[in-house]
């Protein structure tokens, strides 16, 4: 119980009939980079709040840095930093109030808060931005001061919501970087909701994988890559200049094949299963008269391993022609298949 | 910007009222066609004798501004036309009536189309008209029956009727008007400040900032309302400093009362305003909820118009507005002076509402934060 540092049990969140969260049970080790990585909707957020005591849960239960969120909202708040998807700042005060302000409301004797202000800023390279408002400043500049204003109490636990939602490619490092080193140094337990497959590889020590309230699997990023490839599933990537529909649906069509992902004009992801997988997929673009650039096998991505275990991609909104047959048999979780 | 508005609010709305209503002390130079149709004119006619009486009382006040037209017609279409805003006309049998014991014809004409100015016009004509008929009647008894003056008025008019107020000078619109504009700026600067302060810092996330800090929901709902409080009071006490120096307002009553009051009255709409806030997302919506309930408010709490004149079911409705009561509580103070024994009627239900609303506006923040 000591090395616990979030223990959820059916946790449960409906909005009316609407199911956010459904029975979701883990639990986060002290130290570890514990990351939630599903669809918008999956009800990422919705756990996070619940976790954070800004939202009840409908059923279930959870203790977070050892207290019952529900019972002992105050002494689970000391503990925990939230840096929300939105920016908990207020525009017309400074970089510097702000971070006042808020320190101020954990009872952080005066002198202790500005140094501590004083030293985040500069690890952030803030410093000069210090009185100025935070109004004036850019989506990566208000972020970093979202992230350092939930480092002020020095939390066991850090939850982040989509950090680098929308930050260009430099901050979107700092961040990463940065939450890298915070459970280096300090060894802060940090949540982490993305829905960005590469953060989540690179940063988590564990992954649960939720999608539609519910988790589809909770293991290392590596374990749950093996889950394709233990499940003898191969993962090819072709470059084919002319795309049909027709030759789309004759890959389909093959008995190896699970999934037929179109990327773009030129390429194509297909998941198909045996040793002669690669021949199969070979002969048969070559006999639809489709040429072939190039055709990888190549190391299954997180991404790859969400769409196995679901059947269906992250992002769904675009119209990325996905083609799936039932899912046959999954390795270790449990998943509903859904008529799209 | 914002500091400049919260000044010029109140200012705007003050002018802006007590401008735009007319009241008795305020009229001047309201131009009235005058018509003389009496068959007998000259010296000897009585009617020049009355026309010359009423311009020489007219002239005392300035009140009118005459301008004598040819018949009845004439009259008419002038007011028709706005060249004037009401009419004498002198019937044609007016010295022959007057001669033969007779009484004679003033017809006062009105327009309609501006019922308040006429009805002020009506009174003011009518008014005067009768003192000068008592002035002729007590005058005409000294000259037929040699009766002193004193003794002929006491015959022609026997009962002497005088009016007077409770506190000391004439009473304007203003001073009927300055509570209610209090009370209602007060009233609109917590109705708009709690949906900025509650829904859009939930909008926006600062909200989620302070509740998920280890703070206490209460200690962070209790300073919204003390801010919220604190902005509607230095509104109100600014609309308070505008009367009396711009506007001519004298406060009869405690300041110290006043100010009671106002705190009251947001005491006794707070928890509205938060149990409206609590459950909507957006600021916009709060907003316009809160705009929707405070504009009839303003106008069935008594802020421009007494409820007295209003039809009945209106005034069954303000009892149930806290603010009617808030207004009619400083009304009393600042015009009457009254002390606190007299308006604790209205103290007593103000506070109530409050308590009501409050404990409700307080389970319901706890709810709709945990959403």
């Amino acid at each position: 119980m000591n090395d616990v540092a979030i223990k959820a049990t059916n946790l449960v969140k409906k909005f009316g009939d609407f199911v956010a969260v459904d029975h979701l049970s883990f639990e986060v080790n002290k130290g570890e980079i514990f990351g939630f990585l599903g669809p918008n909707g999956a009800g990422k957020t919705t756990t996070i709040r619940m976790l954070c005591t800004l939202s009840s849960p409908t059923e279930g239960s959870a203790t977070v840095a050892g207290f019952d969120i529900a019972h002992q909202g105050n002494r689970v708040r000391e503990h925990i930093g939230l840096v929300s998807e939105k920016m908990i700042m207020y525009d017309r005060l400074t970089a510097h109030e702000n971070l006042r302000l808020f320190g101020e409301l954990y009872d952080i004797p005066r002198d202790a808060l500005r140094e501590r202000i004083d030293e985040l800023l500069q690890v952030v390279n803030m410093e000069k931005w210090a009185d100025h408002q935070i109004g004036t400043f850019s989506t990566g500049m208000k972020q970093r001061i979202n992230v350092i204003r939930a480092l002020l109490n020095e939390p066991e636990i850090l939850f982040l919501d989509e950090p680098t939602l929308g930050l260009d490619p430099q901050s979107t490092n700092e961040i990463r970087d940065f939450a890298r080193s915070i459970n280096d140094d300090a060894g802060t337990t940090i949540i982490l909701t993305t829905h960005a497959m590469a953060e989540a590889d690179m940063l988590c020590d564990r992954i649960s994988i939720v999608d539609y309230g519910k988790i589809v699997a909770l293991d290392t990023p590596s374990n749950l890559k093996k889950v394709i490839t233990g499940a003898d599933t191969n993962v090819i990537e072709l470059n084919v200049p002319n795309i049909t529909q027709t030759l789309v649906s004759d890959i389909q069509s093959l008995s190896c094949t699970q999934t037929v992902t179109v990327e773009d004009e030129t390429h194509i992801r297909v998941h198909a299963s045996g040793d002669e997988a690669c021949d199969n997929v070979i002969d048969t673009v070559r006999s639809g008269a489709g040429q072939i650039r190039s055709i990888h096998n190549v190391e299954p991505t997180l991404e790859d391993v969400f769409l196995y275990l679901t059947g269906h991609k992250v992002r769904e909104q675009v119209a990325d022609k996905v083609t799936t047959k039932e899912p046959s048999s999954r390795h270790g979780a449990s998943v509903r298949s859904r008529i799209r | 910007m914002g500091l400049v508005m919260l000044i010029l609010m109140p200012l705007f709305m003050m002018g802006m009222v007590g401008y735009i209503f007319p009241s008795n002390s305020g009229m001047s130079h309201v131009p009235v066609a005058l018509a003389n149709l009496d068959a007998a004119q000259g010296n000897t006619s009585l009617s020049t004798q009355f026309v010359a009486q009423l311009e020489a009382l007219n002239n005392k006040t300035g009140m009118m501004d005459f301008s004598t037209v040819g018949s009845a017609a004439d009259v008419k279409s002038n007011i028709q036309n706005g060249q004037q805003s009401a009419g004498i006309i002198i019937g044609s049998n007016f010295t022959s009536n007057l001669q033969t014991g007779k009484q004679a014809d003033v017809t006062i004409v009105n327009d309609q189309s501006n019922p308040q100015t006429a009805s002020l016009i009506q009174t003011e004509l009518t008014q005067v008209i009768q003192q000068m008929g008592t002035q002729t009647a007590t005058y005409g008894l000294n000259q037929t029956y040699k009766t002193p003056l004193n003794y002929s008025l006491a015959q022609v008019a026997p009962y002497n009727v005088q009016t007077t107020g409770i506190v000391p000078g004439q009473t304007n619109y203003f001073e009927f008007v300055a509570p209610g504009i209090m009370g209602m700026v007060v009233m609109m600067s917590l109705m708009t400040g709690l949906p900025h302060a509650i829904s859009f810092e939930r909008e926006v996330g600062t909200l989620d900032g302070m509740l998920a800090a280890p703070v206490h929901r209460m200690s962070i709902l209790g300073g919204k309302v003390i801010a919220q409080t604190t902005r509607g009071m230095m509104q109100g006490i600014i609309v308070l400093m505008l009367s009396i120096v711009l506007f001519g307002v004298v406060v009869q009553g405690s300041i110290a009362l006043i100010l009671g009051i106002l705190l009251l009255g947001v005491f006794s709409l707070v928890g509205l305003g938060i149990l409206i806030t609590s459950f909507t997302s957006t600021e916009e919506t709060a907003t316009m909820i809160m705009m929707t309930l405070t504009f009839p408010m303003m106008f069935l709490s008594g802020v421009f118009f007494p409820i007295s004149q209003m039809p009945q079911f209106m005034q069954v409705i303000a009892q149930f507005l806290p603010l009617t009561y808030a207004i009619s509580a400083l009304r009393q103070v600042v015009v009457l002076g009254v002390g606190v024994q007299a308006i604790s009627r209205d103290i007593f239900i103000l506070f109530g509402f409050g308590i009501v609303l409050l404990s409700a506006a307080l389970l319901a923040f706890e709810r709709a934060m945990k959403r």
